[in-house]
């Protein structure tokens, strides 16, 4: 528990008149701030926080049910729009929970451009992460550099799956097509210049009082606590407990790279942000030794049944079209039962629970989103703080709406 | 004594954000100054659909219904008929063609699954991006606007095409 809430008077019923010390106002949801579309009932005093509720829910859209009248691979595409900074990983969520289903192997180089992709993905996240959190912090030059390297990495995305927001570039049993050619060259490019935009990031904001004077001391959250919430990612490893589900559960051969799990223990918003900032050497680390790893090969697994054939093999081979027609038009049957595959997103663990009946539509799917998860433990955050520091918890606990509704 | 050290550490941070800010003037330029200059997109961006046509200006749609199958949104509607004419005279390189083709742009999310359904190579992704209109009824695009042989192409986009970034695979245009 953090030390200030001990001094304030104990909660009681608000009564809101002009008598009372306190004061309910509504933060969001149309405040730039809270990232979205997130609205904060705050009860203050004076200027100190006695009660933050989360009002969620205007991005709504029933994603989880739309799931149940699609194919199994036309899902993918709603995966882009849960959380849309990080629209590969919900693809690999997805895609990984249906391939364990089926039982799906996945080839060598199929595996390694997922990583490549992710770990690229988490560094564009984490870029509009730091981008915004710095300018509701009041450093507003930030958010122009955070954005140019985004835009890099954005159009390497575009590059490779011709959209920038919404790829949807992983299909069921592989990708949706091999890397453009020169794509490595493009990387490299990208690769060689990134270090010099976390040198200035470090001098914008790393070395500046005035954000460290904003973050420290600020949303504490102990180790103990943060586990009860089930905080997870960067804002779990801000407060000092080592989990990654890349290292304690690894995926698409995660166990095979070489890479540091940044952990600080001071449990507040300056812990967090040098988590994130770590990571953003971390993931180049992966990027870098992904793309020196890339061996030509296919990037579609072998099962006829599930996987849209080559489209040469297409056009010239019976079975591989009679293949196409069915996949295309009646989808493929998936083996009852249940799985929940946890990957490690940008954000925290984001988990795809698939259940099939069989048949080529799933029963149920569910998503264990680490915005909405992360975002239960901000009242125990924002409480007893300035309201002013509000806004510097809610940043630097990472939420996207998007997915929060879903 | 604290509040001085302060406004010294505040001053320098201030100072050196700045000289990185005064730095960047003399850079390369991200920004693009749209719609002024022209927007560069890469070879697999998925933009409006282009309905092909064969060399002799038939369109190589067969009215299969795949990418309607596969279109995650709906947003395909298409009629089929038959043209008895003989080969040269038809309208499309099959007897079956389309006679109506529709794509609603207020429901397709580029996703591109048509275009990897499609066994004739009949539909492409083509890259114009500005589809915004007055009423949503003219976001309903027929096979008068989706032809590649009446679409309009924007003049402000730039394809990134080099020697080897083509992906001759899917873009035909
Ligand atoms: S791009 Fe996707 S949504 Fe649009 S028409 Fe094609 S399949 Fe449908
Ligand atoms: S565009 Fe292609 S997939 Fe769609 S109906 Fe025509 S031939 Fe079939």
């Amino acid at each position: 528990m953090s030390v200030s809430t001990q001094n304030l008077p104990p909660q009681f019923e608000v009564v809101d008149s002009p008598l009372d010390s306190q004061m309910t106002i509504s933060m969001g949801p149309q405040h730039p701030s809270t990232h979205g579309v997130l609205r904060l009932e705050l009860v203050l005093d004076g200027e100190s926080v006695v009660k933050c509720t989360p009002d969620i829910g205007y991005l709504h859209t029933g994603m989880e049910k739309l799931f149940e009248y699609k194919k199994y691979q036309q899902g993918i595409v709603i995966t882009d729009r849960m959380d849309y900074l990080n629209p590969l990983g919900n693809n690999l969520a997805y895609v990984m929970a249906v391939e364990k289903l089926l039982g799906l192997e996945i080839p060598e180089r199929a595996q390694t451009i997922r990583v490549l992709m992710c770990e690229l993905q988490r560094i564009a996240s984490h870029m509009v992460w730091l981008g915004t959190h710095a300018l509701d912090i009041g450093a507003m030059t930030v958010f122009f550099y955070c954005f140019r390297e985004r835009e890099k990495i954005l159009n390497l995305i575009e590059a490779a799956s011709g959209g920038r927001l919404t790829p949807s570039y992983f299909r069921i049993g592989g990708l949706m097509m091999d890397l453009p050619a020169g794509f490595e060259r493009r990387l490299k490019q990208f690769t060689d210049n990134f270090p010099d935009a976390v040198d200035t990031f470090n001098t914008l904001l790393t070395g500046n009082t005035i954000f460290q004077k904003r973050t420290q001391n600020v949303g504490i959250i102990s180790p103990e606590d943060a586990i009860d919430w089930g905080l997870t990612g960067p804002s779990l490893r801000g407060s000092g407990v080592a989990l990654d589900i890349r290292r304690a559960n690894p995926y698409t051969g995660y166990e095979n790279y070489d890479f540091e799990i940044p952990v600080e223990g001071d449990c507040d918003v300056w812990s967090r942000y040098l988590v994130r900032m770590r990571e953003l050497g971390e993931s180049l680390k992966i990027v870098k030794q992904a793309a020196a790893r890339l061996k030509p090969g296919s990037v579609k697994a072998d099962a006829p049944k599930v996987v849209l054939p080559d489209r040469e093999a297409m056009k010239t081979h019976m079975d591989a079209l009679i293949h196409h027609f069915l996949i295309v038009a009646e989808g493929f049957d998936v083996p009852k039962g249940e799985v929940y595959h946890p990957i490690e997103a940008s954000k925290g663990e984001l988990g795809c629970y698939v259940k099939s009946d069989g048949g080529p539509k799933p029963a149920r799917v569910h998503f264990r989103g680490p915005s909405f998860v992360n975002l239960s433990a901000l009242p125990h955050m924002a409480e007893g703080e300035m309201v002013a520091d509000v806004v510097a918890i809610i940043g630097s606990i990472d939420i996207v709406l998007g997915e929060i509704d879903r | 004594m604290s509040i001085i050290s302060d406004i010294i550490d505040s001053t320098k941070a201030i100072i050196k954000g700045m000289s990185i800010t005064l730095a960047q003037i003399p850079k390369e330029k991200w920004t693009v100054q749209y719609p002024d200059d022209p927007v560069t997109l890469q070879p697999r961006y998925r933009g409006q659909h282009l309905l092909h046509v064969d060399e002799l200006g038939r369109e190589k749609c067969v009215a299969c219904f795949l990418c309607a199958a596969a279109c995650p949104s709906d947003c395909i509607y298409i009629i089929a008929d038959d043209d008895p004419r003989p080969e040269e005279e038809r309208i499309g390189v099959d007897e079956r063609y389309a006679k109506i083709y529709n794509i609603d742009y207020g429901r397709c999310i580029f996703c591109g699954y048509c275009v990897e359904a499609c066994p004739k190579d009949a539909i492409t992704h083509g890259y114009n991006f500005e589809l915004s209109v007055y009423t949503r009824a003219d976001l309903l695009k027929t096979k008068d606007d989706l032809l590649i042989t009446k679409q309009k192409q924007s003049p402000n986009y730039r394809v990134a095409f080099s020697d080897e970034d083509v992906d001759s695979e899917y873009k035909e245009i």
